[in-house]
């Protein structure tokens, strides 16, 4: 029997996690992954209009807002069957980029980075080695010359000497597991800050669209409102905006991501997980509601086997609930769920115990991992262009094989080859935007008359993960509402088969150097950038038909 | 040590720019002079010990701590390093699990009586169905309940001040039929709060009652529902910049027309406005880039108690108003026949909402000027 150790909470995540593992020999034998909060979505959704879905149903996730709120409205104007002006569309999609430049920077700095990153070590850096470090990384780099980094150093040493760390204090600093020399952390530290400044602006991004961010209020179902901010100045600051934020990603995130990695290369070997990745891909090329009309596309890798892409089938969605905080045992498919709250309290003593608000969605029988690796995983199968240029040459510079995707390091990774590619798609959807207010084309919305009954899905990816709402309209108003969102595949606790979630698969065989200070869990678990809010939700009770819904 | 100081400061000049643009802000969202503005840069340089902040995230979607971090002037970095002492935030803080709880802990003991609590979320009161079950069981966080948390946290707090409407109110959780028990935080633990409503509440408000209390010591005054006067006083209607569209009985009818481009008023689009109390056109979002009527959608009344099931749906318009000459509707139809005509009935329209809302005004002044102890 091994050491049992409990991380509750998990930080720098949204939500609430709460994490078990067993440790024999220096590394990971089993692993526990519980949400710990239950909300009740899917109960007081019920009975409302259709047309408010897309406002409530946001506030499941105050980090991907608006991938609720896109993926809501997708979801009643399926139901509905309309298609919405392009305009519309290409509001929709530069939205959804900048939901992606933003949340992949921040989760490499803000929650990610202090796992590789030693903010005390910073302290012991030479500036002037530092800036030469970064200039050798990329010339282009912003706020990275001597004096910046110099700047950088005396504040944190005046901000340390002052005695009161305060979100910094009494973590894993001076751990063995960091591997960065001194002028490595100081740059990484510096660019944290920078990275906290700049995230605000991106965020604006949304906001010129979106009236606000986080939690927009310009979507509709049937197109967008924000019709007077299709002007020569709105749009002005939009691309000002992109392109600042743009500028970031390319000459400050995606150079510190190659040049942290090569310090732990190991991690390309750890944390692997499932080997199981589906995307349902995102991002309309055009107006039509299509699944082959996508950017990123719709589909399953099973078994790492990068040659056999398949069909996404959604029929072979079950959810579990053995182990989660649920009356029964039996899976159904989400449409046909049942929920009934019955709480055990944690119990991984037990095998057959319960220890999740979550429940254990699979696919075709099998654990699944969503996220940006499972989007490069689909595409490069798929054989998509874009994506497999990008991958293909971010494994040059780094000189690792295709393999090192499969772990860790390698899902980490991902999110910056993401990145380059959604900054690269940006432009061209501006220009299509230009392009369509220049001949007089300023629609936005598709009018429609609520039917009495109809029923429908919404899939796109949150930058999680597959994000999927599924919506039954009675009388015109909603009759059931369902979510299947990214953590609960990638945070899910074992199903009926006893088959582990991807955390918790991921986690198996990690090292762990001081079982009291588990720093190499929260890699792993970070890699996956959790978002728990969202996964806790319930079918509605009472519901136990089955939808018939259009094809996947 | 002052030397260190003096070369930090020389060295962020382009942050201090920044921080002044914020010290200005505040003291615009506070109504006070442009004279206070060198005076609130002091209070927040001044203070030798930054004051202890401890983020509680109870049943919540993290969106006020992302609204919170996305302030923009100054840099949240500022913020976070040199004005406050954020001793403990889950979404931010570097420690972990029993690393993180020992944070807590310590921040609690080391600054009794003196931190402030800021609570983000609902506390749910029902007991899950099941062996275990126990009140409040739907949260747990290191085997506490949220309600066991908040108990041991704000009991030694300075104050405790709620952002967003779910821990003012219970937000979105707590509509009907709120299958948690989901309350406010100042109704679950039976004490008086600050609160900052609004989904999520707008971060120069809860920054802005924060340098209240550092500048004067005090917490800034509130009506009935807890909320600091300075920002919700007035209602968006008040203030709208489709406010003279109302009047003259121009409104939007269908999203992206033509009344739309023009920017007509949104009150048959079902806004809420009139009956929304908040300073969100004032003090706008996201370094003022915009707000949800800027962006020709209708406000939804996200700062008011209960507004998931008393201002829903969202889309149909107010209709406990008593209109005078055949209705609004009426008279905004026939708009371009009569625009004279229509733009009296629009004004008419107005003082009946404000006699309405006057016996609940002349109550706030009350309470504030309680507060105020006049």
């Amino acid at each position: 029997m091994g050491t049992r150790v409990v991380i509750d909470p998990i930080t720098r995540i949204e939500g609430h996690l709460r994490i078990e593992v067993e440790i024999e020999n220096g590394k990971v034998k089993d692993a526990w992954s519980s949400g710990t909060m239950f909300r009740g979505f899917e109960i007081f959704m019920r009975d409302r209009d259709p047309r408010d879905a897309w406002y409530i149903t946001q506030r499941v996730c105050g980090v991907c807002t608006t991938v609720h709120a896109l993926t809501s409205v997708l979801c009643v104007e399926n139901a509905i069957g309309i298609e919405v002006p392009d305009n519309a569309r290409l509001i929709r999609n530069l939205i959804m980029g900048s939901q992606y430049l933003h949340d992949h920077i921040v989760h490499f700095y803000h929650l990610h980075a202090l796992d590789w990153v030693d903010v005390v070590n910073a302290l012991k850096a030479d500036p002037k080695k530092t800036a030469e470090l970064a200039h050798a990384i990329n010339p282009h780099s912003q706020r990275s010359g001597e004096g910046d980094f110099q700047a950088v150093q005396d504040r944190v040493k005046a901000f340390v000497n002052a005695g009161q760390l305060g979100p910094f204090d009494n973590a894993y600093w001076g751990h063995p597991a960091y591997r960065l020399p001194p002028e490595a952390d100081l740059m990484a530290v510096s660019h944290y800050l920078d990275a906290l400044t700049l995230q605000a602006k991106a965020a604006r991004m949304h906001a010129v669209f979106g009236g606000k961010n986080p939690h927009p209020q310009s979507y509709v179902v049937g197109g967008m409102t924000c019709v007077q901010d299709l002007t020569p100045d709105r749009l002005a600051e939009f691309i000002y905006l992109m392109k600042e934020t743009v500028d970031f990603a390319q000459n400050v995130y995606i150079p510190d991501l190659l040049a942290v990695a090569p310090f732990y290369k190991e991690w390309a070997g750890i944390g692997g997980g499932v080997g199981n990745y589906l995307a349902y891909g995102m991002l309309p090329e055009n107006t039509k509601d299509d699944p082959n009309n996508l950017f990123f596309p719709r589909g399953v890798v099973m078994n790492r086997d990068l040659g056999n892409p398949q069909k996404l089938d959604q029929a072979k969605i079950m959810e579990h609930v053995a182990h989660s905080f649920y009356e029964g045992a039996a899976p159904r498919h989400p449409s046909v769920g049942e929920t009934k709250p019955y709480f055990t309290g944690i119990n991984t003593a037990d095998k057959d115990g319960k220890y999740s608000w979550l429940k254990s969605p699979r696919y075709d029988g099998k654990a699944m991992e969503v996220g940006p690796l499972a989007r490069l995983v689909v595409g490069y199968a798929a054989g998509h262009k874009q994506i497999k240029a990008a991958v293909d040459g971010t494994l040059k510079q780094l000189g690792l094989p295709a393999t090192i995707l499969f772990s860790t390091l390698g899902r980490t990774a991902a999110r910056g080859i993401e990145t380059k590619v959604m900054a690269d798609k940006m432009q061209q959807w501006v220009d299509e935007l230009l392009a369509n207010i220049k001949r007089g084309d300023l629609s936005t919305f598709a009018s429609y008359k609520m039917p009495d009954r109809a029923s429908g899905f919404g899939m796109t990816e949150a930058p999680r993960g597959a994000l999927g709402h599924w919506i039954d309209i009675r009388g015109g108003l909603i009759h059931n509402y369902q979510l299947v969102v990214p953590t609960t595949w990638n945070g899910s606790p074992r199903d009926a088969t006893g088959q582990r979630g991807a955390f918790e698969e991921a986690l198996v065989g990690t090292p762990v150097h001081d079982p009291k200070k588990p720093l190499e869990i929260l890699r792993t678990i970070h890699s996956f950038d959790p978002c728990l809010a969202c996964s806790v939700h319930v079918i509605d009770p009472k519901t136990n038909e089955v939808h018939v819904t259009k094809a996947a | 040590m002052s030397g260190v100081k003096d070369q930090v400061k020389l060295l962020t000049s382009v942050d201090r720019r920044e921080f002044m643009g914020l010290c200005a802000q505040i003291s615009v969202v506070l109504g006070l002079g442009n004279d206070m503005v060198p005076k609130i840069a002091e209070a927040l340089e001044a203070a030798a010990r930054k004051p202890s902040i401890i983020w509680l995230h109870f049943q919540e979607c993290t969106g006020d701590s992302e609204a919170f971090l996305r302030t923009t002037s100054p840099s949240v970095a500022e913020l976070v390093l040199d004005v406050l002492s954020i001793d403990y935030h889950e979404t931010i803080m570097a420690a972990s699990g029993d690393q993180a709880e020992q944070n807590l802990a310590k921040a609690i003991k080391e600054n009794k009586g003196k931190y402030l609590v800021v609570c983000e979320g609902a506390i749910p009161l029902a007991t899950p169905p099941g062996p275990a079950g126990l009140k409040g069981g739907y949260l747990t966080i290191g085997n506490k309940t949220g309600l066991q948390i908040a108990e041991e946290v704000c009991r030694d707090a300075a104050a405790v001040i709620c952002v967003g409407n779910c821990s003012s109110y219970g937000g979105v959780q707590a509509q009907r039929p709120n299958p948690t028990g989901a309350v406010g935080v100042g109704e679950a633990l039976g004490i008086k709060t600050v609160n900052i409503p609004a989904c999520p509440h707008n971060p120069v408000n809860s920054i802005a009652t924060i340098v209240n209390y550092l500048l004067l010591g005090t917490l800034p005054p509130t009506d009935r529902f807890g909320r600091p006067l300075f920002a919700y006083e007035e209602r968006i209607h008040d203030q709208c910049t489709r406010r003279s569209h109302f009047d003259a009985g121009q409104f939007v009818t269908e999203w992206g027309s033509e009344e739309a481009k023009k920017g007509f008023c949104l009150y048959k689009m079902g806004c809420k406005g009139p009956q929304t109390y908040n300073n969100c056109n004032k003090a706008r979002y996201n370094d003022h880039t915009g707000w949800p009527i800027g962006a020709g959608h209708g406000c939804v009344g996200c700062s008011e108690p209960k507004f998931w099931d008393t201002m829903s749906p969202f889309y149909k318009r107010l209709d406990n108003i008593e209109v005078p000459f055949g209705g609004v509707e009426a008279t905004a139809d026939k708009v371009g026949l009569v625009l004279t005509g229509a733009a009296v009935a629009g004004a008419a329209v107005h003082a009946v909402y404000t006699f309405n809302k006057k016996k609940e005004h002349e109550e706030r002044i009350i309470d504030r000027e309680k507060k105020e102890g006049k």
